[in-house]
């Protein structure tokens, strides 16, 4: 028993808050490239970027989520969305809009946006250094251990990890409605299946797009603070994070939300369940194996700091095998 | 004062003209089509008409206002309806989504036209809920038509309604025109079907490259030998 609290711990806990932080970012780079039709390298940066717009307001206001007994950086949490959300509206009137009114084609964009991400990332560094903090300032994390009957071993769950998940279903549940019930939502979907119909019935492209932007820009925020509340923010997230979200997005089908979550999930548990140390789950059978088979200690798939080759190989196996993944999206 | 006139219209993409004086003349109540070989310039005709194609001499009037080079996007709000031969529908999204997509720019008045669109095409009703993708072509051209319509438009362009249809669907198609047309919209809309669409035509266009070759009442030109020989097939 103490063995599967074990794999509950490392494996479906910690699958599930990766799964969680991939499934919110790849959401974003699917609705941008829905409606934009490119790849938006930069979103893990918008990421950091509104993880770090919290930092400094936690930094500023380290006792501000005190008297609601939640974290200070949750109670920052949508001053930093609203932030990152402008940010990512003005890089778009300032670089991508000059570039789509001259009609140019996606991998312009494309290449366009991994300028913005190097501006980012030497703007970030600029504000945060090189060094990694903790989002909990002035504070204590708090851990719940519940205890399973007959076993030694509690359940573990962070604060963060609860917060993650309770955020993580409000703003899927919350997507879900915006796009299927509401008005302007319908009309992102419109955009996203036929631009020029959409324009020909009268919608407002240029207010999809801004919207698509605050959107994507509130997801990130939420998805890069949520990820630097659990362990800690690093000026660097995004390069861990850009692989694994694009490989999220194109497995569930470019251009599907729904997909972009099943995606973040499957890439989430793949790569938990890589650096899992399964030689924990034989250990019971120790006693039972023949004398000449040693149960290695460590016996997991990838090292935890090779990881990053998950997603990596979930990306060129569905882009040979099957390019519009899971959900039949397009092909980038 | 007509209710949409075209007057000497040049035009084309990219430098090359495929309009080369183009004339025509709609009243209110009246459907005109545009018939002629392929490549005569007719669906580009429709597409000047509604802004996706610059015009480089002539006008275009909508009720005298002169609207030549407008944005498609102001002539929704002026009253116009488009529909295109291809991608006309919003695939993914269900049949009653599309046709409020129709109306983006008249939230209030979205459930009274809906009631109406579903009363004037009933297949529409018990499909509504799935996606218009998945309909077949004369469903999904119903939704296409659906969609225009809900922006309640003064004139509609349709771009070839009836292609690829099987001939059930055609002639309903063509008895769906003429009643959205006795409700009070002008109708515009090119023809490969010559010969039926010239039969609920108050006016037509036979354009050749680029050029009127023949403008009549559908039913002279209908019994014109001159056009029975070169353009409908004797």
């Amino acid at each position: 028993m103490n063995e599967l609290i074990y794999f509950f711990n490392y494996v479906v806990v910690a699958g599930s808050v990766t799964g969680c932080i991939y499934a919110i970012g790849a959401v974003g780079v699917t609705l941008i490239y829905s409606i934009l039709r490119f790849a938006h390298f930069a979103h893990a940066d918008m990421m950091t970027l509104g993880t770090l717009a919290v930092l400094l307001l936690t930094l500023a206001f380290p006792h501000a989520g005190d008297p609601l007994g939640l974290p200070t950086a949750i109670v920052m949490l949508p001053v930093a969305m609203a932030f990152t959300s402008l940010v990512a509206v003005g890089i778009d009137r300032a670089f991508y809009q000059p570039l789509r009114s001259h009609g140019v084609k996606p991998i312009v964009m494309v290449i366009a946006s991994l300028g913005v991400t190097l501006m980012l990332q030497g703007l970030i560094r600029l504000f945060a250094g090189t060094g990694s903090q903790n989002l909990y300032v002035d504070a204590r994390k708090e851990i719940f251990r519940i205890d399973v009957p007959g076993v030694t071993r509690p359940i573990i769950l962070t604060e963060p990890q609860v917060i993650l998940f309770v955020i993580t279903i409000v703003a899927v549940v919350g997507l879900h409605l915006f796009l299927t019930r509401a008005r302007l939502g319908k009309a992102m979907r419109a955009m996203s299946d036929n631009p020029d119909l959409a324009r020909a019935s009268g919608i407002n492209t240029r207010l999809i797009i801004t919207l698509t932007w605050v959107i994507a820009g509130s997801l990130a925020t939420i998805a890069g603070t949520l990820l630097s509340l659990d362990v800690a923010f690093k000026p660097d997230l995004s390069f861990f994070l850009l692989l694994p979200i694009f490989a999220a997005a194109i497995v569930g089908g470019v251009g599907h939300p729904y997909g972009a979550i099943a995606g973040g999930f499957l890439v989430g548990f793949a790569e938990t369940l890589a650096v899992f140390n399964w030689s924990v789950l034989l250990r019971p059978l120790r006693d039972s194996l023949p004398t000449w088979l040693e149960l290695p200690n460590n016996l997991a798939l990838v090292g935890t700091e090779y990881k990053i080759v998950v997603p990596f190989f979930i990306l060129v196996a569905v882009l040979i095998w099957r390019p519009t993944g899971i959900f039949k999206g397009k092909v980038i | 004062m007509p209710l949409l006139e075209a007057v000497d219209v040049h035009g084309g993409y990219g430098g090359m003209n495929i309009l080369n004086g183009v004339n025509m003349t709609i009243e209110a109540d009246e459907i005109g089509v545009i018939v002629g070989p392929n490549g005569a310039g007719k669906s580009t005709m429709l597409k000047a008409v509604f802004g996706l194609l610059t015009i480089t001499q002539g006008e275009i009037r909508l009720r005298g206002k002169p609207i030549t080079n407008l944005s498609p996007h102001k002539l929704v709000e002026m009253g116009m309806g488009f529909v295109p031969q291809e991608k006309n529908i919003f695939p993914s999204l269900s049949v009653e989504e599309n046709l409020e997509m129709g109306a983006f720019l008249k939230p209030a008045t979205v459930s009274r036209l809906k009631a109406q669109i579903y009363e004037f095409f009933p297949p529409l009703l018990e499909k509504r809920r799935q996606p218009a993708g998945e309909l077949s072509g004369g469903q999904r051209q119903m939704v296409a038509m659906g969609r225009a319509l809900m922006n309640e438009p003064s004139v509609l362009l349709l771009d070839e309604p009836t292609a690829g249809l099987s001939p059930r669907y055609m002639n309903e198609i063509f008895e769906r025109v003429k009643t959205i047309n006795a409700a009070g919209v002008g109708v515009l809309m090119v023809e490969q079907n010559a010969k039926q669409a010239l039969r609920i035509a108050h006016k037509g266009f036979v354009l050749a490259a680029g050029q009127n070759r023949f403008s009549d009442t559908g039913e002279a030109l209908l019994n014109d030998p001159q056009v029975a020989k070169s353009f409908l097939g004797g």
